[in-house]
Order: C-alpha cells, then sequence, then structure tokens
C-alpha cells in the first residue's frame, strides 16, 4: 500500500512554499494598495474603459489626453494588441467622458468603446460591506454544514476544524497567487474574484467531505487497525475519485481559459487555481492533519517543519 | 427487466425528444390556440448584457443626507423610467427596484449609452395642455410651450384649424383610454408615419404643470367607473379656473415628459380648485395615471451611481468564444469518461448529454439570462453533473472487485455514493444561494448569473447522473446479464 499519509510533512512544506510568497505578496498589495489583493472599480469606485483604435497607440499618449482633463492618476495599459487600451481612472464626471473621447478621437483617429464601467465610491464601499457580509455567512454556512455532517462521528469537532484548516488553506493559496499576480500583472479582484473564492470554498469542503466520509466508513470496519493506516487506506481508495473529478473540472476551466472569452479569464483562473488547492488540500492538508492531531504531533510539529527544511535546501 | 426500470426508461426517451424540441436553434415557441385558450410564449435564449452589448444603469434617488425617499415614490419613479425606457424602442429592457432607494435599467443593445442615460434621468414633467378641438391619442408625442421654452403660452381664444386636428386624429393610431408601456407609440415612429400638413410641428400651450398639483387619487363616477380626482394648488386653482371657464367643450390633455396619457374633455369651468379626469379607462390604467400625476409632479431626483456598458463587438466575440471553449471542453470530457470508465462512461456520457439538454432547456424556459459567467457556472457545473457519476463507478467497481452480482454491485454503488454526493452539492447549493444574495445587492448580474446557473446544473446533474444513468446501467445489465463480468475491460475493471 503506497503511504501518502508518511510523508505528511513534505505537503505542509509543498503547501508553506506556495502559501508563504503569497503572504509577502499580500503584504506588499496591503503597502501599496491598502488591502491583500488588488481591488478592482467594483471596490473602490472609478471607472474602466477598453477602447480599440483603428491603429497602434502609446499607452503614455493616451494617458495624456486624460491627465489634461484633469484625471492625473489615470491608468492606461494596452490588452490584446497595440490598438487596444484599457483604461483606469477616478470616477468620470458628467459629461466628461464624451469630451475625452472627442479628443481622442482627434489625436489618434476613430475608435470602438469596447465596454465602459462606472461604479461611484458609495457603491464601492457598499459593495465591499456585502461581500464581507457574503464571506462571513459563507463561512458561518459552511461551518455548520461541515458539523451537521459530522454529527455522530466521535471527534466531529476534529474533523471540522481539519476541514476548515484546508478550506482555509486554498483561500489562502489562491488569494495569494492572485495577490502575486496583481503586483505582476496587475490583476484586480472584482465582484466575480469574490465570486470564484465563494465557490473554492464550497468546493474544497466538499472534496474534503468525500475523503473524510470514507474515513467514517472505514473506522468500524477495520477496528485493531492503527488510525494511520485507516486513514491511508480510505485515501487511497478515494483518490481516483478525487482525481478524475479534478481532471475533468480542469478540462472544462482550461478550455474556457484559452479559448473562452477574456473578460472573465482572470474568474476562470481563480476558480482553477482554488480548485487544485481544493483537490490537493483535501487529500495533503486535510487528512494528514487529522493524523497529526490523532497523534499529537503538534508540540513537534514546529520542531520537526525547522529541522527539515534546511534539510531540503 | 423491472417495471420501473422500463417506465423510467421510456420517461427519459420522451424527455430526452422534448428537450431537444426546446433545445433546437429555431425553436418557433409555444403558440397554442384552441378556442378560448390561447397561449403564446417565445422560446429563446435570453442573453445578457455583456453577451449582445448594452449598457447597464444604476440610479440612486439624489436626496439630501439623512432624508429618506419613501417607497411609494420608488415606485412611481420606476413607473416612470418604464415609460421612458419604452419610448426609447429597446428590445427586451429591464428596470427593477434595487434596495430601497436605487433603481437598475438594462438596456440591451443600446448604441448611444450617454443619450440614454440622460433621458432615464430627466426630470418628469407633468403638464395640462390645451389641445383646443383636437383629442390627442395617448402616447403621442407633442411639443409644448413649457417645455420648448419654459413659459406658460399665452391663451389662444381662437381654436385652431380644423385642418391639423384631423390630420392629428386620423393619421395615429387608434385612441387608446391611457398609456400602458407596452402600448406606448414610440415617438420616432409616430414622427416619421405623420406626412405633417403644416410646415411647423404644432406647439400646445402648457396651462399648469405638476407643480400647481396638490393630491390625486382613484375615485368612481356615478356608474361605478373609475375616474381621476385631483385638487390643485392656490395658484393652480386659480389659472386653472380661468382656463376651463373659457374653453368648454375643448379638450385638455394631460402629458407626462411630452408623451400624452389622457385627453379629457372639459366638461364645465372648474372653479373650486378640483375636479376630477374621466375616460374610457381600466381601474389599473386609472391608478397608474394617478402614480404619474402624484409622483411624475414630484419626482425624486436620481444620479447615476452605476454604468456598465459593453460594446456590441465584444458582446458578439465573447458568445463566439463561450460558444467554443464550452464545446470543445465537453468533448474532451466525454472522451475522458468513455477512455477510462468505458461501457459506463458512455453510460454517464448519455446522461451528460441529456444533462446538457435538460439544463439548457431550462436556461430557455425559465428564462435564465445567460452571461459570460453564467455560462461560466454552466459549464462548470458539468464537472460537478461527472463527479456524481465518477463517484457511484468508483463505488461500483469496488464491489465488483470484491466478487459481489452485478445487482447488488450497482445497488452498492448507488447508495454508498448518495451521501456524498447529497452533502458535497448541499454545499455548493448554499454557496449558490450566498452568491446570489450578494449579486441582487447591487445588480451585478455576472455573479447573480453564475449562481443560477451553477444552482440549476447542480440540481438537474442530481437527476442525470443518479436516476438517468442508474436506469441505462440496470437495463444494460438486465440484457447483458452476468455475462458482462467476463469483458473486464469492457467494464473498466
Amino acid at each position: 500500500m503506497t503511504d501518502i499519509v508518511g510523508k505528511r510533512y513534505w505537503y505542509f512544506l509543498i503547501s508553506a512554499l506556495i502559501i508563504v510568497p503569497g503572504l509577502i505578496a499580500m503584504g506588499i498589495s496591503m503597502i501599496r494598495f491598502g488591502s491583500p489583493v488588488r481591488l478592482s472599480i467594483d471596490f473602490t469606485g472609478g471607472a474602466l474603459m477598453e477602447l480599440a483604435f483603428e491603429q497602434p497607440v502609446t499607452p503614455a499618449e493616451v494617458r495624456q489626453v486624460f491627465v489634461e482633463h484633469g484625471y492625473g492618476d489615470t491608468l492606461v495599459q494596452t490588452t490584446l494588441d497595440a490598438k487596444t487600451v484599457l483604461i483606469r481612472s477616478k470616477e468620470l464626471e458628467e459629461g466628461e467622458k464624451a469630451k475625452i473621447q472627442a479628443d481622442l478621437v482627434d489625436k489618434f483617429g476613430p475608435l470602438t468603446e469596447l465596454r465602459f464601467d462606472q461604479v461611484g465610491p458609495t457603491v464601492g464601499r457598499e459593495v465591499t460591506r456585502s461581500a464581507i457580509t457574503a464571506i462571513a455567512a459563507a463561512a458561518i454556512v459552511i461551518m455548520g454544514f461541515i458539523i451537521f455532517a459530522w454529527r455522530k462521528v466521535p471527534n466531529a469537532l476534529r474533523y471540522g476544524i481539519c476541514a476548515t484548516a484546508a478550506t482555509f488553506h486554498d483561500v489562502l493559496v489562491t488569494m495569494g497567487v492572485f495577490s502575486i499576480l496583481g503586483l505582476l500583472l496587475g490583476w484586480e479582484a472584482d465582484a466575480l474574484f469574490l465570486t470564484a473564492m465563494l465557490t473554492v470554498t464550497g468546493y474544497s469542503v466538499q472534496d474534503t467531505i468525500v475523503v473524510f466520509d470514507r474515513i467514517r466508513e472505514n473506522i468500524p470496519k477495520r477496528r485493531g487497525e492503527p488510525y494511520e493506516l485507516i486513514v491511508n487506506r480510505s485515501l487511497l481508495e478515494t483518490i481516483h475519485r478525487s482525481l478524475a473529478t479534478q481532471l475533468n473540472a480542469i478540462f472544462i476551466l482550461v478550455a474556457i481559459l484559452f479559448f473562452g472569452g477574456a473578460t472573465i479569464r482572470q474568474f476562470v483562473a481563480t476558480l482553477l487555481i482554488g480548485l487544485l488547492s481544493g483537490t490537493y488540500s483535501s487529500i495533503f492538508t486535510a487528512v494528514p492533519l487529522l493524523v497529526v492531531w490523532e497523534k499529537g504531533e503538534w508540540r513537534n510539529l514546529f520542531r520537526r517543519l525547522s529541522g527539515r527544511s534546511p534539510a531540503r535546501a | 427487466m423491472q417495471q420501473r426500470d422500463m417506465t423510467l426508461l421510456m420517461l427519459i426517451i420522451i424527455l430526452t425528444g422534448i428537450t431537444i424540441w426546446i433545445v433546437w436553434p429555431n425553436n418557433p415557441g409555444l403558440h397554442i390556440h384552441l378556442g378560448p385558450i390561447h397561449f403564446d410564449r417565445d422560446i429563446k435564449v435570453h442573453r445578457g448584457l455583456d453577451l449582445q452589448g448594452g449598457v447597464q444603469v444604476v440610479l440612486e434617488a439624489d436626496l439630501p443626507p439623512g432624508q429618506q425617499v419613501d417607497a411609494d415614490a420608488m415606485a412611481a419613479v420606476k413607473g416612470i423610467i418604464d415609460n421612458r425606457v419604452n419610448g426609447l424602442g429597446v428590445v427586451e429592457p429591464i428596470v427593477q427596484l434595487a434596495g430601497s432607494n436605487r433603481i437598475v435599467v438594462e438596456l440591451p443593445g443600446i448604441q448611444d449609452p450617454e443619450l440614454a442615460i440622460s433621458t432615464l434621468r430627466q426630470t418628469g414633467l407633468l403638464e395640462f395642455v390645451d389641445a383646443g378641438n383636437t383629442f390627442l391619442p395617448p402616447g403621442l408625442e407633442v411639443q409644448t410651450s413649457f417645455r420648448e421654452s419654459g413659459e406658460f403660452g399665452i391663451p389662444t381664444p381662437t381654436p385652431e384649424p380644423t385642418a391639423t386636428a384631423t390630420a392629428l386624429a386620423t393619421e395615429t393610431a387608434t385612441p387608446t383610454p391611457a398609456v400602458t408601456p407596452t402600448e406606448a407609440i414610440s415617438p420616432t415612429v409616430t414622427a416619421e408615419a405623420t406626412p405633417s400638413p403644416t410646415p411647423r410641428p404644432r406647439i400646445f400651450r402648457t396651462v399648469i404643470t405638476g407643480r400647481h398639483l396638490k393630491t390625486a387619487q382613484v375615485g368612481q363616477d356615478e356608474y361605478g367607473r373609475p375616474q381621476i380626482n385631483f385638487t390643485l394648488t392656490e395658484e393652480g386653482a386659480k389659472i386653472f379656473a380661468e382656463h376651463t371657464a373659457a374653453n368648454i367643450g375643448r379638450y385638455l390633455a394631460i402629458a407626462m415628459d411630452g408623451v400624452i396619457i389622457s385627453c379629457p374633455r372639459i366638461e364645465s369651468a372648474i372653479t373650486e380648485g378640483s375636479g376630477r379626469i374621466t375616460g374610457d379607462f381600466k381601474l389599473s390604467e386609472a391608478r397608474s395615471i394617478v402614480i404619474q400625476l402624484r409622483y411624475g409632479a414630484l419626482p425624486v431626483p436620481l444620479k447615476v451611481i452605476q454604468n456598465r456598458t459593453v460594446g456590441p463587438t465584444l458582446g458578439q466575440d465573447s458568445v463566439a468564444r463561450s460558444t467554443r471553449a464550452g464545446i470543445i471542453g465537453v468533448i474532451v470530457v466525454l472522451l475522458f469518461m468513455l477512455v477510462y470508465y468505458r461501457l459506463h462512461g458512455i453510460v454517464a456520457d448519455i446522461a451528460l448529454v441529456l444533462y446538457a439538454l435538460v439544463t439548457f432547456s431550462l436556461f430557455k424556459l425559465i428564462p435564465v439570462t445567460l452571461t459570460l459567467p453564467g455560462v461560466a457556472g454552466f459549464l462548470f457545473s458539468v464537472g460537478t453533473a461527472v463527479d456524481a457519476n465518477i463517484l457511484i463507478f468508483e463505488r461500483m467497481k469496488e464491489e465488483l472487485r470484491q466478487g459481489k452480482r452485478f445487482g447488488s454491485a450497482i445497488q452498492a454503488g448507488f447508495d454508498r455514493a448518495w451521501t456524498s454526493i447529497r452533502d458535497s452539492n448541499l454545499s455548493t447549493l448554499i454557496t449558490c444561494v450566498i452568491l446570489y444574495w450578494f449579486g441582487s445587492n447591487f445588480g451585478a448580474s455576472m455573479v447573480k448569473g453564475f449562481a443560477v446557473t451553477l444552482f440549476l446544473g447542480v440540481l438537474v446533474s442530481m437527476f442525470t447522473a443518479i436516476t438517468v444513468t442508474r436506469t441505462i446501467i440496470r437495463t444494460l445489465y438486465a440484457i447483458g446479464g452476468e455475462n458482462l463480468r467476463d469483458s473486464k475491460w469492457l467494464i473498466g475493471l
């Protein structure tokens, strides 16, 4: 029997290798933008405009037009090619948009407005508030759900906490990677980012529940076997399912990522990261944590981790 | 083969037939006309703004801080906006109240968002205009002195030339008792269809405006028909008394934003500052006019707090791309299931195709407005649908490896996998509900779209992945019997 659980500290190390840079990126974002991930106008308020010109333009020149109209902190970047630009600015006063676009036409020739989003600052604050409420509601509901699902099992609290830890792991991984991409590629968290995060949490719990469910079933069947062995057996029994399911979800998401519209690319990428992390954590975080708890390894956890890391380096 | 499986199989085949019909691209819709029964329903895909281009605006009551806007006033504002949106001639617009002081307006396929927004935001203007001897049908757009110059015109004692009057009365649509959103005549159409006999369009004289109005209520006349009672302010009453006394027998049209909503005839001089509007209208129409009278006079100023515009090219591009992405993704999943689970994979693939058919039919029937994230949610739920089958098949394989007979292995596979499927789907459904709440809070149709399609997808998947798969597998084993056990390759053991 392949021993998965035995190598648990390696998995924790792998998780740390992803989470720690993510946390650092979140720290940098916190200093630079005031939040762990770059926030889009959905939360901050402001205007976003995507324009397609008939000839290549340089972002700096486009930006200049905005500056002349009094929008100093405008960001302009090209998207698909040099002819398409994405412009982020403060909320535009009434009528200003038409004036700016007229100036742009004068300078760079005809343009097509692909999209324009404008969100007032009050709405942004409210969206942030409802986002926090939604996250809190999701957290409470999922915790409640786990407690409910495990109500008849001894040590229900332990399973609940390990499942929650795995979910938290996925949130950290997804947010961390997104934060890194925010610093590198300018990715911004919008309302859809939150949607992806909440969906990821739901799926993460679901993956963990499938594995835990098997443990629950195997414990009475294999009395006398050490806990670690039962857990490992349960993992192996469900790993086919986990991988097969995961592969299918990946097929779909990768197809949308590469062939789907550009507007939801970040959303799909976030889902994909979260989903990968969710499957990983259900096998390599939640279950090993159960064993760590069972064997009371908490006390020497840190010692072992610090003992192993240099060995790897 | 059991009777129950047979029945289920028949039902599944019928369902497949129906859903294929619904999903068929050029579905004619349901139009049943059997004697008194009339049932008309178009069956088509409703595309969200991000897929067809258009503008979404969130308007908020612009009141001084601390001042609350009451629900009636907002309902009236919504009614007025509804009318204006209809005036824009947009196909399938959406006007919704959001929260206590907001209105979400979605205008698909609009060409000039700025113009549309400014039209929506105009403060409503209610006028009583002197129509002379001309009956002005509701829905007709007229020019009035107040709207043109902001002034009340000087009384014109001489009646207008009858030529204009008949021209107007005959060339416009048949008079309708009162305006309702669907019956409103598009202003542009009227303008084009009317060959103007006079060189200049006639400007009607504004007698009083909404600010002269004190109250308006729905009442009943002596025959029990609905009528509208109103009272005027002191100043309004004075002007009104003078005008009505001098114009008995003529028409006094009531216009909202320059569109006629009612055109009563002056029956007697109204000197006491209160009057009534009678006409051939239904109770609901009378109510709608009262709302417009009351709040057209006191409209809540609105400000745009959110504006999202998607150009038509981006929308079109997104449709093409997401369709292609969806087809590629689903084909890969179908192939994977076939290769990995072989015979069972074929069954899962059948269930998956049926799943797609049923879900898409529901989108068309309910109807669900499809947005890009909505399409993503739909495709994502394909994964959930397959997941249920994978759980079941893995379980069945285990049971078969332990040497169980097919019948009991199938039974055990489905029974044992059920708790996992139920629990995991429940957590997704709960997440969807939270997302829906989050999305509807501020008109984020993208978030809502994802939540709705994922929710429906998960529900349908529980039916197709469990009931459909089980029925087909049982049928297969009823035909193939225990012989199948020997073909281990086929069942993927």
